[in-house]
């Protein structure tokens, strides 16, 4: 059996839009037949890139997170369509039927990643289609994959445990984007943006230094989750938590007062300039 | 139903082009056989580094087929409607005229009658032209092929260029430490070796090689990169923006106000110098005048100590970080990245951009620039590369149809005069005008000091200018000042030759359509320049020769330039003069003849293939930039153009004393008296920055820096895909405009809301763009980036109108970065912005 997948490393990827405009050039304008209809020239991103800035000045993270279809197991759009107008290959690829998917719009609604298009001109909806015509001609890995210059994107084969995207998600640490939806998506990701506190630290009689050194401790309900401390500049950061969560930070160092701060991450939180003074 | 795959290649990277039944369908990478790769291998501590099995286009390029098929395509010869050659020319309505179609055997008429009417009635300089920076790939067709051979032939008034990515190195780092025939560049080998086995930390100082890549290399460094972050590399960004490089990096991100980070290389110096942590032995033996420089920093000349203080009042970095940064970089083995091709950075484009540029040298002088882990990089170009096969770079004379041995016959253009195209408008306007500099001085250190006047002694004004593109609006200094140009009878004939309307199209008199690299043969290596920059095809990965094929007919009306050179020169009677007797493809085959590859593959094999790939020998031997002189040896780089290597005088730089001069020699000679670019660099307060009067009126910098999403004015504008690319161009009440970043705290204070319609202006111009307000951008400084293809008046022809295609060069000043040193400074921009209610 083959099941084809995508492993997507977003810390990879530099936002140079290679996979969607590689995808544009082989769908604008371009029938497939059986496949897929052609793609308009504009609205449409088969394969999109969310940009995610995170924190403030100056310290951001900013992220690209590529967005293909997800190549669900359990597919809403094939449950939404009628007539089989959406179907999964025996390699896993979810196909929207270009004829038979006239109009039902309800396919392009049931997606809750909102990666199926609605095209009124042709009355159709549409997707990524992993570049199933060219796979069935030969390729070896969609446009998007051919054209990205970081291997940000891996496809393959995950029931083949000696492909190598299947020695890489045995390796790395890959998650679905929303689980919650619990839709067993064949497209995982590694990275993916989530809640930061940074800060940077100023020691009050020592003004014209950075601060190194200083103990950063992160709890979460009372627990030390994480421990760091200021790097050569005086900054800190905790990143990879979790969204609208109760945190307490303390930041000391000996001989200085220690100093406690209490944090929600209801969005990316960045305490700015923390002043120690000394404890005399 | 046909299909058929062709090879081709663009500025940004090599390709296969599927066409289907007559019409292109298609536009990927190279489609490159696997056993064709012969990866190199850099081997790192117990790390392992090989080329990848891929080529890495730049994203635009994937747009291709749609800017081929462009509505914004020149699809026939026009004439613009209230010009006659005969009788009314009309010129004060250029830029707001209509056009009628006209036939090409009546296009050629026209010019070639005006060419033969404007030499015979006012001598042979009265005709100039002059092309745009960067045109469609291939040696054949290039600008410097066609072109240079037609109008050397004819004769005419030949146009300088500026240096323009290069200013402040040009101008400046060439008499600190020599680099002149690579424009004040530093050479690239073996850099990326380098880096992977010795750096510790790269200091990126106005560099955003993520975006400016290696110019023409694609994305092939993004995976450079990312190996140096993986490994653990530190990363410093200096820069306004927390730039796309920053972004994938990450690092610590300094924002000092522009046109002071001069003064901030100043302060690193002076903590070196008191802290004792600079390189004293290689200051030593590998430089001069270090002692004037000392008591420079220190204050001991001029009162002033250039202490972290200093520099943090006037830059706002504050006094820790200067510290810190400066002990950092002492203590580790760290590159200074100054731009893409190790300088280039839009700081050298500034007031006074000669003293950083000179800085990011002695800076690195001091770490003893050299020593493992050690040099100028912009993590673009220095890849290993067989440099052993030799094959023209489109710059190189022997590669292009004006100049090189392949041809049986070169013309000379005879007309000693010459204009310089950053006051060529001024030229025309108000003459006489005068600079300094042969314009790219890259064969000699003291072509810069060479003097010019237009009109020259026993020559006369240009009446004709025939442009081929059309970039310059969106690309030059204060360019409201070629609408008044184009618009002024001074000139009394105005040609524009391009394959799509762009900026300067609608000023012409008559438009003739040229076609793309796509629809016509030709020959040329990715990246590879040559010239001025050798082997910058080391910024790929894997090298590639391609065969770039006629993949369909020239569409509508369009010509190749060498085919409209050719039917004009027909007209002037002087076909054989001008083609040498050669096709495009016979051209092609010529200079395939001459290079070294025949001897690895046979033209057949070549023509039948369509590619031909270096292959890196299996003992190839990494020799470092700039090793052998840190090691006192000679140099034993393949940097062909070197005028001392392979010489008695091996082991030197291309400086006047073969060392790295923090006083110039060359200044000291030619310019001692110059307080604008000193023999000794200085800080300098720029003539157009935050300290200026100008600022109470204009409190805001411009950041335009080279764009991400486009190349040049290629792509923008006809590929209607990058639209839709946030970064590129935001569309708003169905109109693209260009992006304007603006912090959250300027936006506030003048109730700008994101996606706001908005106004940046000055005394110079006025440009429209929407807001896009982000954390990205530090407060005082606006960022939006130059080389908008699209020039959109709202009132055509008028040269103070708004525009709103983007052109944000409207904005920016003509005086040069120096009184001596002519480079254009387009990043010392004062302006205003404010909400646009129509």
């Amino acid at each position: 059996m083959t099941t084809y997948g995508m492993l997507i490393d977003v810390d990879r990827c530099t936002g140079c839009y290679n996979c969607l405009l590689s995808c544009k050039d082989e769908f604008c304008g371009n029938d497939y037949e059986n496949y897929s209809a052609a793609q308009p020239e504009f609205g449409q991103f088969w394969m999109n890139i969310k940009e995610v800035e995170r924190g403030t000045y100056p310290k951001l993270k900013v992220d690209y997170i590529p967005i293909p279809c997800m190549q669900c197991q359990n597919a809403p759009c094939i449950k939404a369509a009628v007539n089989g107008a959406v179907y999964k290959r025996d390699d896993g690829i979810v196909m929207i039927d270009p004829i038979k998917a006239k109009g039902q719009r309800e396919i392009a609604m049931a997606c809750p990643y909102r990666v199926i298009y609605w095209n009124a001109e042709l009355d159709v909806p549409q997707k990524c289609t992993f570049c199933a015509h060219g796979l069935d001609s030969g390729w070896k890995a969609p446009r998007c994959v051919e054209a990205c210059p970081t291997d940000a994107i891996v496809f393959g084969d995950l029931d083949d445990s000696g492909s190598a995207i299947s020695k890489l998600k045995a390796a790395g640490n890959y998650k679905r984007l929303h689980p919650e939806f619990a839709l067993n998506s064949n497209v995982l990701y590694k990275d993916l943006p989530k809640r930061l506190i940074a800060g940077e630290v100023v020691l009050s009689d020592k003004k014209d230094e950075c601060a190194q050194d200083v103990n950063i401790t992160l709890k979460q309900d009372g627990n030390v989750i994480s421990t760091t401390m200021t790097n050569v500049y005086g900054d800190f950061e905790f990143d990879g938590l979790d969204q609208d969560a109760a945190y307490a930070v303390t930041i000391e160092m000996d001989g200085y007062v220690a100093v406690h701060e209490t944090i929600r991450t209801k969005i990316d939180v960045n305490l700015g300039e923390i002043e120690l003074a000394p404890d005399n | 139903m046909t299909e058929k795959d062709f090879t081709s290649c663009t500025n940004c990277g090599p390709v296969t082009v599927t066409v289907k039944d007559g019409k292109v369908v298609r536009v990927r990478p190279l489609a490159v056989a696997e056993e064709d790769y012969s990866p190199w291998t850099i081997k790192a501590g117990e790390n392992s580094y090989s080329a990848p099995k891929k080529i890495a286009l730049s994203p635009f390029v994937h747009g291709e087929r749609q800017r081929l098929y462009s509505e914004e395509r020149i699809k026939y010869p026009m004439k613009r409607v209230d010009f006659d050659p005969k009788g009314e020319r009309n010129p004060q309505n250029r830029g707001k005229s209509g056009y009628e179609r006209i036939s090409w055997e009546e296009a050629l008429d026209i010019v070639s009658g005006e060419i033969t009417r404007i030499q015979d009635k006012y001598g042979q300089e009265a005709v100039t032209g002059m092309t745009s920076s960067h045109h469609n790939w291939g040696n054949v067709g290039y600008k410097m092929g066609p072109f240079s051979r037609f109008f050397n032939m004819i004769g005419y008034t030949q146009v300088l260029d500026n240096p323009d990515s290069w200013e402040g190195w040009h101008w400046g780092a060439t008499h600190t430490y020599g680099f002149f025939w690579r424009l004040g560049m530093p050479e690239p080998y073996d850099t990326l070796t380098d880096a992977l086995q010795n750096t510790e930390m790269i200091v990126f100082w106005s560099n955003d090689p993520d975006s400016t890549r290696g110019t023409y290399t694609g994305q092939e460094s993004s995976i450079w990169r990312y190996w140096l972050k993986q490994k653990g590399v530190e990363m410093v960004f200096i820069d306004p923006f927390f730039n796309y490089t920053a972004a994938a990096m990450g690092g610590k991100w300094i924002t000092p106000t522009m046109g002071t980070d001069t003064a901030l290389a100043m302060a690193i110096a002076y903590v070196w110098i008191t802290e004792d942590t600079y390189d004293k032995s290689y200051i030593e033996t590998n430089t001069i005048g270090f002692e004037p420089f000392k008591k420079y920093v220190l204050g001991e000349d001029d009162g002033q100590p250039k202490t972290p203080e200093w520099a943090s009042a006037e830059s706002t970095v504050p006094v820790k970080v200067i510290k810190t940064l400066a002990r950092q970089w002492a203590s580790k083995r760290t590159i200074l990245s100054g731009g893409s091709r190790g300088g280039e950075g839009g700081a050298c484009r500034t007031a006074f951009g000669t003293e950083w540029a000179r800085m990011m040298v002695l800076l690195q002088a001091m770490q003893g620039l050299g020593k493992p882990g050690v040099s100028i990089w912009g993590t673009t170009m220095g890849a290993p590369s067989n440099t052993d096969i030799w094959f023209p770079g489109y710059a190189d004379l022997d590669g292009r149809m004006a100049t090189t041995k392949a041809a049986d016959h070169l013309p000379q253009n005879p007309v000693k005069q010459r204009l310089y195209r950053l006051t060529l408008p001024d030229a025309v306007l108000d003459p006489p005008v005068s600079w300094y500099g042969e314009g790219f001085c890259g064969n000699a250190l003291e072509q810069q000091y060479t003097h010019f006047t237009y009109p020259m002694e026993g020559y006369g004004e240009v009446k004709m200018f025939y442009r081929y593109g059309g970039s310059f609006l969106g690309t030059m200094v204060d360019t409201n000042k070629w609408v008044r140009m184009y618009t002024s009878d001074k000139l009394e004939f105005v040609v524009n030759q391009d394959c799509w309307y762009q900026g300067e199209t609608r000023f012409a008199d008559i438009i003739l359509p040229a076609c793309t690299q796509l629809e016509r043969d030709d020959i040329g290596e990715w990246g590879a320049a040559g010239g001025y920059t050798v082997h910058a095809s080391s910024g790929c990965s894997n090298r590639v020769l391609i065969r770039q094929k006629k993949c369909i007919e020239p569409l509508w009306d369009s010509k190749s330039d060498y085919g409209i050179f050719t039917l004009l020169a027909e007209k002037l009677g002087r076909k054989e003069e001008y083609t040498d007797g050669k096709s495009e493809l016979d051209w092609a085959r010529a200079f395939f003849d001459i290079s070294d590859v025949p001897k690895y593959m046979s033209w057949e094999e070549f023509e039948e293939k369509g590619y031909f790939m270096f292959p890196i020998p299996d003992d190839y031997k990494p020799t470092p930039s700039l090793r052998w002189f840190y090691e006192q040896r000679e140099c034993d780089t393949p940097d062909l153009n070197n005028p001392k290597r392979l010489t008695e005088k091996g082991k030197e730089l291309g400086t006047l004393s073969g060392k790295i001069e923090f006083v110039s020699q060359s200044l000291t000679e030619n310019f001692p008296d110059d307080d604008e670019r000193p023999p000794m660099p200085r800080y300098i307060v720029s003539w157009e920055g935050h300290r200026s009067e100008l600022a109470e009126k204009y409190p805001l910098q411009l950041l335009s820096p080279h764009p991400r999403f486009s190349f040049h004015t290629h792509y923008d504008k006809h590929t209607a895909w990058l639209n839709e690319i946030p970064g590129h161009r935001i569309i708003k009440d169905g109109y693209a405009y260009w992006p304007v970043r603006i912090s959250p705290a300027d936006a506030t204070a003048r109730g700008i809301q994101n996606g706001d319609l908005v106004r940046m202006h000055n005394d110079r111009g006025q440009v429209l763009g929407v807001a896009k307000i982000t954390e990205r951008i530090r407060q005082g400084i606006i960022h939006s980036y130059v080389s908008s293809a699209k020039y959109d008046p709202l009132e055509p022809g008028k040269s103070n109108s708004v525009d709103r295609g983007g052109c944000v060069s409207l904005l920016t000043p003509s005086r040069m970065v120096s009184k001596n040193a002519p480079g254009m400074a387009p990043l010392s921009c004062l302006i205003e912005i404010s909400k646009w209610e129509g």
